[in-house]
C-alpha cells in the first residue's frame, strides 16, 4: 500500500476492483459469504498483534462477542446510529481486554493460553447468568441492521460496501501498526524477551498494548456481525469458533501481515466447499489444524518465503558458502 | 443452611474434589513430563464415559468391569497422541496443545457419528439408593467415587515414588537432558506419561457416566474446570493439583448449592485470576530460576 513498490500498487489495485465490483457479479448468498469474509479479515488480522509477541490467546472470539453485546446494547436501547455504535463498541471491547490482560500479563506462553480460556468463559458465562440485559443462554435478537441516510443495510450490497470500507481502513490502521516502530517492538518481545527487557522495553506494558489494540479491532468486527445478523448469542462466540480463528491463522502463518489473510481465503474457500459434508466439517478442520502444526508449524507464509529465497538463490540466507572462508 | 444439608454438601465437595483431582492430575502430569499440554483431555474423559456406555449401557456388562475397560481404552489413545501429535511437535508447547484442540474437534466428531449428536445418553445408576450418613443423603454412585479416587490417587503416588519406572518419569521432569544421561530413555517416560494421563481422564469419565448426561460435547466444561485447576495448583505440580482440586470442589459444590452452577463456575475462574495475580506460580509452583 503505501511505501510499498509499484507492483503491489498495482496488485492491490486490482484487488480492490475485484472486491468494487464483484457484488454485481454473484448471487445474494455469495454476498453474505463475502461480509463474512471481510468481517473474518478483521478479526483474522487484529488476532495477528497480540500473536506477534508470542501471545496467542484463547479470549479472542469472546472479544469479538463483547463488541457484538456492545452493539446490541447501545442501538436497541439507546437507538444510536450504525456510525456510532461501531467505534463505541470497539471502545468497550478494549477495555474488557484491558482488563483482562491485567491478571494474563502474570503468565507466558502455555500459561497465557489457557488462562485466556478461563478468563473468555468467564465473559462468556456473565453472558449466560445475568438474563437481564444480556438475554441468558439464548443471547438477544432484534438488533437493527442499521441505515446511513436514507441507505438501509438490510440489503447487502450497501452493507458489502459498509464493511469493505470498514475492512480498508482497520487493514490499513493495522498494517501501519505492524510496520511502525510500536509492531516492531512487539516482534521483538516475541524473538527475545530478555534481550528487549535489557535495552528499556517495558516488556509487560507492551504485551498489554498490543492485546488491548487487537480487542479493539475484534470489537469493530462483532460490531460488524451484529448488525448484519440481528442477533448474538453465547455460543456463537464459544472455543469450537475460537479454534476455527486458530485454524486460519496457523494456516496461513504469523510471520508476515499478509499470512492469517492468505489462511483465511484458503479455509474460507474449504469452508464453503465441504457444506455437504457439514457434520464431518469439524473433522476435516481438526485434522488441517494437526496437518499444518504437525509438518508446516510456521505456516503457509513462511513456506512462501522460503520458497522466495530459494528461487532467488540457491545459498541459504545467513549459510556462507564452503570454501570461501577466510 | 441446616447441619444435615451442611454435611451433604460437604461430602459432595469431597466427591466433586476427588473427580477433578483424577482429571487434573493426569493434565498436571503431562505437562510436568515433557510440557505436554493436552487440550483433547475433556475430550478423553468423553471416550471414557463412552466406553462405559458401550460396555455396560448397551452390552450389560457389570459396571466395575465396563470401568475397568475404560482405563486401557483411553491410555491408549493417550499414547497414539503422544506418537502422533506431541512426539512432531516437541520443540513447541503451543503447537502441540493446538493440536490436540484440532484432536478435540476429531474426537467429537467420530462420537457424535457413532452415537449420535443430539440424544443425551443417559447411562443406569448401578448403584441405586442412598447412604445415609448422619441425616444427609448422599446417592451411592457419589460416595463410590471417593475411594476409587482415593485409590487411585494412591496408586499413583506409589508408582511415582516407590517403583523405579516412576523415579525415572519424575527424573525426567526435572531435568530431561540430565535423565538421558543416566540411561532413561525419554520417549518411553513421555508414551508412560500420557498413558497414565489418558487413564487418569477416562477412568474419572467412566466413573462420572451415570451421574452425567453423557454426550459429545462433554468434555468442554472439564477441559475448563481441568485448566483452573492446573493454573492454580501450579502448572507441573501433581501435588499442588490435587489441592486446588479439594479447594475448586468445595467453592463449586458450596455456590451451587448457595445459588446456581453457573454462578459456581464464575466464581471459580475468579479464583484462579486472582491466585494468578497474586502468586503467578500458583499454590505450590515454583518460580523457575
Amino acid at each position: 500500500m503505501i511505501g510499498a513498490n509499484w507492483k503491489t500498487g498495482l496488485f492491490a489495485l486490482i484487488l480492490l476492483t475485484i472486491a468494487v465490483l464483484a457484488p454485481f457479479f454473484v448471487r445474494s448468498y455469495m454476498i453474505e459469504v463475502f461480509i463474512l469474509f471481510l468481517i473474518n479479515l478483521i478479526l483474522v488480522c487484529s488476532y495477528r498483534i497480540p500473536a506477534t509477541t508470542g501471545d496467542w490467546t484463547l479470549s479472542h472470539f469472546v472479544l469479538m462477542g463483547v463488541g457484538a453485546y456492545a452493539t446490541a446494547l447501545l442501538s436497541k436501547w439507546w437507538d444510536l446510529s450504525i456510525l456510532l455504535t461501531i467505534p463505541l463498541a470497539a471502545v468497550v471491547a478494549g477495555l474488557v481486554g484491558f482488563i483482562m490482560v491485567t491478571p494474563l500479563i502474570r503468565t507466558r506462553g502455555f500459561g497465557f493460553f489457557i488462562a485466556s480460556f478461563a478468563l473468555g468463559e468467564l465473559v462468556r458465562l456473565v453472558w449466560i447468568k445475568f438474563r437481564y440485559p444480556f438475554g441468558g443462554p439464548r443471547g438477544m435478537i432484534g438488533i437493527p441492521n442499521g441505515e446511513l441516510g436514507s441507505i438501509d443495510f438490510f440489503e447487502p450490497v450497501p452493507y458489502y460496501f459498509f464493511v469493505l470500507t470498514i475492512a480498508l481502513v482497520c487493514l490499513t490502521i493495522m498494517w501501519r501498526i505492524d510496520r511502525s516502530r510500536i509492531g516492531k517492538t512487539f516482534k521483538a518481545l516475541y524473538t527475545d524477551e530478555g534481550l528487549a527487557e535489557a535495552v528499556g522495553i517495558d516488556v509487560p506494558r507492551y504485551r498489554a498494548l498490543a492485546f488491548t489494540v487487537g480487542a479493539f479491532f475484534a470489537g469493530v468486527a462483532g460490531a460488524l456481525l451484529a448488525h448484519r445478523l440481528g442477533a448474538v448469542d453465547p455460543k456463537g462466540f464459544d472455543i469450537n469458533n475460537m479454534v476455527y480463528l486458530i485454524i486460519w491463522v496457523v494456516v496461513g502463518g504469523t510471520t508476515t501481515f499478509w499470512g492469517p489473510i492468505l489462511g483465511l481465503i484458503l479455509m474460507t474457500f474449504v469452508f464453503e466447499w465441504s457444506r455437504p459434508l457439514l457434520e464431518w466439517r469439524p473433522l476435516l478442520f481438526g485434522g488441517t489444524l494437526i496437518f499444518f502444526l504437525v509438518f508446516l508449524p510456521n505456516g503457509l507464509d513462511d513456506l512462501a518465503l522460503r520458497m522466495r529465497d530459494k528461487y532467488r538463490s540457491r545459498i541459504p540466507i545467513g549459510v556462507e558458502p564452503k570454501g570461501s572462508g577466510a | 443452611m441446616d447441619s444435615a444439608l451442611f454435611l451433604q454438601t460437604i461430602i459432595n465437595s469431597i466427591a466433586a474434589g476427588s473427580v477433578y483431582a483424577v482429571i487434573a492430575v493426569g493434565l498436571a502430569m503431562a505437562f510436568g513430563v515433557m510440557k505436554m499440554a493436552n487440550f483433547a483431555h475433556g475430550e478423553f474423559y468423553m471416550v471414557g464415559a463412552y466406553v462405559v456406555y458401550f460396555f455396560y449401557a448397551l452390552n450389560g456388562w457389570p459396571f466395575p468391569l465396563a470401568v475397568l475397560m475404560a482405563i486401557p481404552i483411553v491410555a491408549a489413545l493417550g499414547v497414539v497422541t503422544e506418537r502422533l501429535i506431541f512426539r512432531p511437535t516437541q520443540s513447541n508447547v503451543l503447537a502441540g496443545f493446538m493440536a490436540t484442540a484440532g484432536l478435540a474437534l476429531i474426537l467429537q466428531v467420530l462420537v457424535g457419528q457413532t452415537w449420535g449428536v443430539g440424544l443425551m445418553r443417559s447411562v443406569p445408576t448401578p448403584y441405586m439408593g442412598a447412604a445415609d450418613i448422619m441425616g444427609a443423603k448422599i446417592g451411592w454412585q457419589r460416595v463410590l467415587i471417593v475411594p476409587a479416587a482415593m485409590v487411585m490417587l494412591t496408586a499413583l503416588w506409589f508408582f511415582l515414588f516407590k517403583v523405579k519406572q516412576g523415579k525415572a518419569l519424575r527424573a525426567c521432569a526435572q531435568d530431561p537432558d540430565t535423565a538421558r544421561l543416566q540411561g532413561i530413555g525419554i520417549n518411553r517416560m513421555t508414551m508412560l506419561a500420557m498413558a497414565i494421563s489418558g487413564a487418569s481422564a477416562g477412568m474419572a469419565g467412566a466413573l462420572m457416566a451415570p451421574i452425567q448426561p453423557v454426550t459429545p460435547y462433554m468434555g468442554h466444561s472439564v477441559i475448563l474446570t481441568a485448566f483452573i485447576v492446573v493454573v492454580m495448583g501450579g502448572m507441573e505440580s501433581i501435588a499442588g493439583a490435587v489441592l486446588a482440586s479439594f479447594i475448586l470442589g468445595i467453592i463449586h459444590t458450596f455456590v451451587t448449592t448457595l445459588s446456581d452452577a453457573v454462578t459456581a463456575q464464575m466464581v471459580g475462574v475468579a479464583c484462579m485470576a486472582i491466585i494468578l495475580v497474586v502468586r503467578p506460580q500458583g499454590l505450590l509452583g515454583r518460580v523457575k530460576a
